[in-house]
């Protein structure tokens, strides 16, 4: 198979699978029991997102001073809860990681 | 102005300005994949191309590893369907929120919605905020952009990486941004919980399947917590 078809196949089906209940929407009846769950989408597709990026080194789990991310991490948790500022928690975030990469 | 008056033009800049600080970790990571195409042999024009055909960074990334490898095109394809599965979840959540939009609408939406995009546009979406798919195509313009330019980069550059200043952080970041002020009980702090204990534990499975698992085992709990009673 050529890379220009390997290519557009792999373009098609990204496109399909993003497209999937967008195209649905108002022709088919979701279940019941589906609907409710939407609104958690963000919060359960988003934090298994970061997780791994915040917890793991190189595959294992990691909480001590071998890892700037989480402790980092950690602090931009908190700012965000405490101002729900998408810049600070950014800024905050990125200068815990550098101060302690600098300190340990 | 209220949320209500935002106009189109308004809106997709709300859009656009929401994802701008992802670019900090996209655009090194577009870099990074535009040389790593090179490296595996893929011509410039076609490791370009693919930028705005497949359009999705880890796809991409594994794309390129494979044909490096010398894959067969099926598994492929295969892989990079599975690495995506996870775009169905952000379908179905944003589905509701884009019906009865013309068709054209929901084509060039559903292409343009990655990680990033709807990251940036869906606590907008969820607020109910006016033109909301217009704020999503800002999101998901601003992310195309950005990473068509990095991979002409990545491309030109060829072998030499840029210096790794780890601001690909400023992706978990972001999302770290935009989640917590979600997390207003402890129902919706529980399935943060649980996704966060499953991604990990499922970390290790391939073409990043742990990671859709994790989603939806989370989504079960949440069934399990929502009375039946409460739309």
């Amino acid at each position: 198979m050529s890379l220009a078809m390997v290519m557009l196949a792999c373009g098609l089906i990204t496109f399909a699978i993003r497209l999937s209940f967008i195209a649905m929407e108002g022709r088919y009846r979701p279940p019941g029991w589906f609907v409710p769950l939407l609104p958690f989408v963000p919060i359960a597709a988003l934090t298994a997102l970061v997780a791994p990026d915040l917890l793991l080194v190189k595959g294992h789990l990691s909480l001590g001073a071998g890892n700037p991310r989480f402790w980092a991490g950690l602090i931009a948790i908190v700012v965000a809860a405490w101002r729900g500022n998408i810049l600070l928690t950014i800024g905050c975030g990125f200068a815990a990681l550098w101060l302690l990469r600098l300190a340990v | 102005m209220t949320k209500s008056e935002l106009g189109r033009g308004a809106a997709f800049l709300l859009g656009v300005r929401a994802l701008l600080p992802m670019h900090l970790g996209v655009v090194p990571f577009g870099i990074i994949y535009g040389v790593v195409a090179m490296q595996s042999g893929i011509p410039p024009l076609a490791a370009v191309l693919m930028s705005s055909i497949v359009f999705a960074g880890s796809a991409q990334f594994l794309l390129a590893q494979l044909v490096g490898a010398g894959a067969p095109g099926l598994l492929m394809i295969g892989a990079v369907g599975l690495v995506n599965l996870r775009h169905v979840l952000y379908s179905a959540s944003v589905a509701p929120m884009l019906r009865g939009l013309p068709r054209r609408w929901k084509v060039l939406l559903a292409y343009l919605l990655t990680d990033e995009a709807y990251a940036a546009a869906i606590p907008h979406l969820m607020s109910g905020a006016a033109h909301g798919h217009w704020i999503l195509f800002g999101a998901g313009f601003a992310l195309w952009a950005g990473w068509q330019a990095a991979t002409i980069v990545g491309v030109a550059l060829g072998a030499h990486l840029p210096a790794d200043l780890s601001f690909d952080f400023a992706l978990p970041l972001t999302f770290i941004a935009i989640v917590v002020p979600l997390l207003v009980d402890r129902r919706r702090i529980a399935v943060a919980v649980l996704a966060a204990t499953l991604a990990v534990l499922l970390e290790a499975w391939p073409y990043k399947l742990g990671l859709f698992f994790a989603a939806l085992g989370a989504l079960v709990l949440a069934a399990m917590l929502t009375p039946r009673s409460e739309p």
